[in-house]
């Protein structure tokens, strides 16, 4: 139905235009339009041509003056936001300031390279300059606020859905959008303008926008399942600014509806009109019946709320109700990339004060500390040069604190019929124990296998709210595919000693497994594995426990145990709190195992 | 600084703004706690306060904000000028703890400059000098370092800032409101940390379409146009100061009848909160409705208005429980009242 090869995207119907490139290079022109009210963009896509293609495409329609600047990924917060700059403080003998990376692209835009691993003080510091269009400094002995009136570019280059970036910064950023599947080829038609920008930035005040286009795009937002109110707003700005950009001085049909396609549909939570997500298992014939009955009805008969959804919907990524059905939202799948890059951060330790120290033993000096040391003696140590005279004994080094997270693993068997009984109980140790770990700051996770694999139900968390809606959909019954379920385990626990933290695996099974790895079942097969699994598991040297929760225990189970090299503790009726007593007590979740790594 | 979005002007969110309003009103109180999703207007909605807060008096060159009728004047470095000290009126404070900040700045340290330039051992207060007598907020307080927290839990226990520190010794007082939001689903508060709130709240996005609709063009009116949406909110924003400037003027004169103490006393122990505090929090920020409301005493209708918010956080947590605390709370008092 639509013009094979579009030249000018504008020109196109926009309801049609569901193109990924041009629907990028669409956002890219609005942004440049208005980049302070529409906080920015989020893309996903791997580095490489496709995504350069589209940074050079941006530059280029930016109108000429605006600063763009790369946000390095391990940037301090003393770059960031600005602070004391040494040379000249040591130079003029007075503390001089120095702007941050913020303050200096003022009125431009912050490109954020692997924008998932970002650390979550890095982010709460876009979020706020976002905010507030200024930076607030506070240290180095120094109190200050600078403009930075900036919008940020994302760049996600996640791979796994387990990642993303921080919640927090992208509700912020108006558009979000996937290049992962556009291939180079695509990008090369259509070049931007950079005097239109020019033009629809002194227009852009001037526009009006009707009421009943303000309610569409809220209603839209609502059916959608997008709660934030950030999303409605961030999508009135890109109405007007599209109208800006078309020479208009009123807002129409088709710029709302290019605001849904490129602001609420990519933060939709639900196909409308299907019921909440929680719910796990929407109709997943809405949106066929909707497609079914769009050609023939008339597109004004339809209320503006409709049409504005169906040019969302048009882009909603088809796997959206298959991630629906896992009960997985967009919002919670996102949300874990940020726990373990919270551990990432702590991995280095945060500074916990200052003491005498020797940057040639490979301290971290101190500058400020040293200075201060320095400055009483300034006095009686230069001949008035007007210089600042530093000696060995001012040095002062940074210490830092490394505290070792631990992270405990629950890999809970939820096969057959007493499934439903130990996967109570194993819930209920989970919270227990997690009552405790947020005043610890450990973590929990839980795996649990049955029928055809092992699932990873709750990812490395210490938020009892998530831990409790993530325990609360656990099923039981089916098979018991216990290789499997080690191979995770095994796999989780890697990656988390990888993040520096302390990982222990806790075994709730009775050993006796009758599901292979391919999901065939047969239990000599299925044994093997299990044993061969519990071997390699074994290899990793990892802090286990393997709890025999059979109303009889047997030699099965001990036999796994030995080969993990895991503790084996028989407990036929283990309840919530004997769990999370045996677990404890195991060590792996001791009352406070912390360590300060000098 | 920008223009802050007028407190008088935010859509719904009742129970915060109230929070905010009665540790205006009473400072004893001792902070609000608001927790929630994003985009919920957390943020806005205490920046928005400063705006409404009546002036207060302080002395003339002071660098702590000491009060001229004070128990420490005269204490400080910067009021021990000769001479009867001058009083003058400024804003209270609501001062920004910023994410990054570094423990150097939150208590004050040694002032590199006057160090550098004159040899001289100077103190420069930090931002707890800067919040005495007002408000200290601290947005994505979960988030708070460790060693910040513990800091502030001791400021906030003691009223005063003692600093030890690169061949200095200073105390000044450091009375501040902790204001502190963020969403729980990003990390869990100290348990410490959370019981030196006075009051918490929650907020959530509302879901009626009007609403919504509400909010989101009041906020694009005033990104357009700060100065014209500002001045259109002027009348009610002054009224609204004028009702707290009244309620602390009322506040010594609200009577609190045994009855309520007693009442306030059987609900806590009902509810099984740790401590005193819960109790106390409860009648005080009963006392500072009434106040706001211009009713002679505290009664049973402002014993329950106020009581989800002092009592929310202060419950002990049966992790196993699903039922969440606004909800036991709830149906407490539909029993303890229905008597």
């Amino acid at each position: 139905m639509s013009d094979p090869a579009p030249p000018d995207p504008r020109s196109e119907p926009v309801s049609d235009r569901t193109d990924p490139w041009e629907l990028a290079l669409t956002a890219a022109t609005l942004l440049a339009v208005d980049p302070r009210g529409l906080g920015g963009i989020r893309i996903r896509a791997h580095a490489g041509p496709v995504r350069d293609e589209w940074l050079a495409s941006f530059r280029d329609v930016l109108p000429g003056g605006d600063p763009v600047r790369r946000l390095p990924i391990h940037i301090g917060e003393d770059r960031l936001l600005g602070g004391l700059d040494l040379a000249a403080t040591l130079g003029s003998g007075r503390p001089v300031a120095e702007r941050g990376l913020l303050a200096a692209t003022d009125g431009g835009v912050i490109v954020a390279p692997m924008a998932e691993r970002l650390a979550p003080a890095t982010v709460a510091l876009l979020c706020a300059a976002i905010d507030t269009g200024e930076v607030a400094v506070e240290r180095d002995g120094m109190s200050g606020r600078d403009v930075a009136r900036i919008a940020v570019v994302a760049l996600d280059e996640s791979v796994s859905e387990d990642e993303g970036v921080a919640p927090p910064l992208s509700d912020r950023l108006a558009f979000a959008l996937d290049l992962t599947a556009v291939s180079h080829r695509e990008t090369l038609a259509g070049s931007l303008d950079p005097e239109a920008v020019r033009d629809a930035r002194h227009r852009l005040a001037d526009v009006q926008v009707e009421d009943r286009f303000l309610e569409a795009l809220c209603a839209g937002a609502l059916a959608l399942g997008v709660d934030s109110l950030r999303a409605p707003l961030l999508g009135l700005r890109t109405a007007r600014a599209h109208a800006a950009l078309e020479g208009r001085d009123r807002v129409e049909e088709s710029d709302v509806a290019l605001a849904a396609q490129l602001v609420l549909a990519p933060r939709a939570t639900q196909f409308p009109a299907s019921e909440p997500p929680q719910d796990a298992e929407p109709p997943p014939e809405d949106p066929a019946e909707d497609a079914a009955e769009d050609p023939g009805q008339g597109e004004t008969e339809k209320p503006l709320e409709d049409r504005v959804l169906k040019a969302a919907e048009a882009v909603i990524p088809a796997d959206l109700l298959e991630a629906l059905t896992r009960g997985r939202m967009i919002r919670g799948a996102s949300a874990s990339g940020r726990r373990g890059q919270t551990g990432k951060a702590k991995r280095r330790g945060r500074p916990a004060g200052v003491v005498r120290g020797d940057p040639r033993r490979g301290d971290r000096l101190n500058v400020i500390a040293t200075l201060r040391a320095a400055a009483p003696w300034q006095r009686l140590r230069d001949g008035g040069s007007g210089r600042v005279v530093v000696k060995v004994d001012d040095f002062r080094a940074t210490r830092f604190k490394q505290p070792v997270e631990t992270v405990t693993i629950f890999v809970v068997d939820a096969s057959g019929s007493s499934a439903l009984h130990r996967l109570a109980e194993a819930k209920g140790a989970v919270e227990l124990l997690l009552a405790d770990c947020y005043v610890r700051r450990d973590q929990v996770a839980l795996i649990a296998f049955r029928g055809e694999g092992a699932e990873l139900l709750l990812p490395p968390t210490r938020s009892l709210v998530r831990a409790k809606r993530s325990l609360a959909g656990l099923a039981g019954g089916g098979g018991t595919p216990l290789a499997a379920g080690i191979d995770m385990a095994a796999a989780l626990a890697d990656s988390v000693r990888r993040r520096g933290q302390t990982p222990g695996v806790v075994f709730l099974t009775d050993g006796r497994a009758n599901i292979a790895r391919d999901g065939s079942p047969g239990r000599a097969a299925a044994g093997e594995q299990a044993r061969q699994a519990a071997s390699a598991f074994g290899a990793l040297d990892m802090a286990s426990v393997l709890i025999d929760t059979s109303p009889r225990p047997q030699s099965e189970a001990a036999a796994l145990a030995d080969a993990m090299a895991a503790r084996y503790l028989p407990l036929p009726h283990a309840d919530s709190a004997a769990l999370s007593q045996a677990v404890r007590a195991s060590g792996m979740a001791g009352p406070s195992p912390r360590r300060v790594a000098s | 600084m920008a223009l802050p979005f007028p407190f008088s002007a935010i859509v719904g969110q009742d129970e915060m703004k109230l929070g905010l309003m009665l540790t205006a009103v009473d400072p004893t109180i001792g902070g609000v706690l608001v927790l929630g999703e994003r985009g919920t207007g957390k943020s806005t909605t205490v920046r928005a306060l400063a705006a409404l807060l009546p002036p207060m008096r302080t002395i003339a060159g002071c660098r702590y904000n000491c009060d001229p009728d004070g128990p420490l004047r005269g204490e400080c470095e910067g009021c021990r000028g000769e001479g009867p000290p001058k009083a003058i009126k400024v804003p209270i404070p609501v001062v920004d703890l910023p994410l990054g900040a570094t423990e150097d700045r939150v208590v004050g340290a040694l002032d590199l400059e006057r160090a550098l330039s004159h040899g001289e051992k100077r103190f420069e207060p930090g931002l707890l000098a800067k919040a005495h007598r007002g408000f200290l907020y601290i947005d994505e307080v979960n988030l708070l370092e460790d060693h910040l927290v513990d800091l502030l839990l001791d400021v906030a226990a003691s009223g005063e800032n003692l600093v030890e520190r690169e061949g200095l010794s200073v105390r000044h007082g450091a009375r501040l409101v902790l204001v502190g939001s963020g969403n729980p689903e990003e990390g869990e508060l100290r348990p410490q940390l959370l019981d030196r709130f006075g009051l918490s709240v929650e907020v959530t996005t509302p879901q009626d379409l009007k609403t919504r609709v509400e909010i989101v063009r009041r906020r694009d009116d005033f990104e357009r146009d700060r100065e014209g949406f500002s001045a259109a909110w002027k009348r009610k924003e002054s009224g609204l100061r004028r009702k707290i400037v009244k309620a602390r003027e009322a506040l010594s004169d609200v009577e609190v009848p045994d009855a309520a103490l007693e009442r306030a006393a059987g609900f806590c122990m009902s509810l099984g909160t740790d401590g005193l505090r819960g109790e106390l929090t409860l009648v005080r920020a009963a006392r500072a409705l009434a106040a706001l409301e211009g009713r002679p005493a505290v009664g049973d209708a402002e014993l329950r208005r106020v009581a989800p918010s002092a009592l929310r956080h202060r419950l002990r947590r049966d992790p196993l429980d699903d039922v969440s605390s606004t909800v036991r709370i709830e149906r407490l008092l539909e029993e303890a009242f229905a008597a």
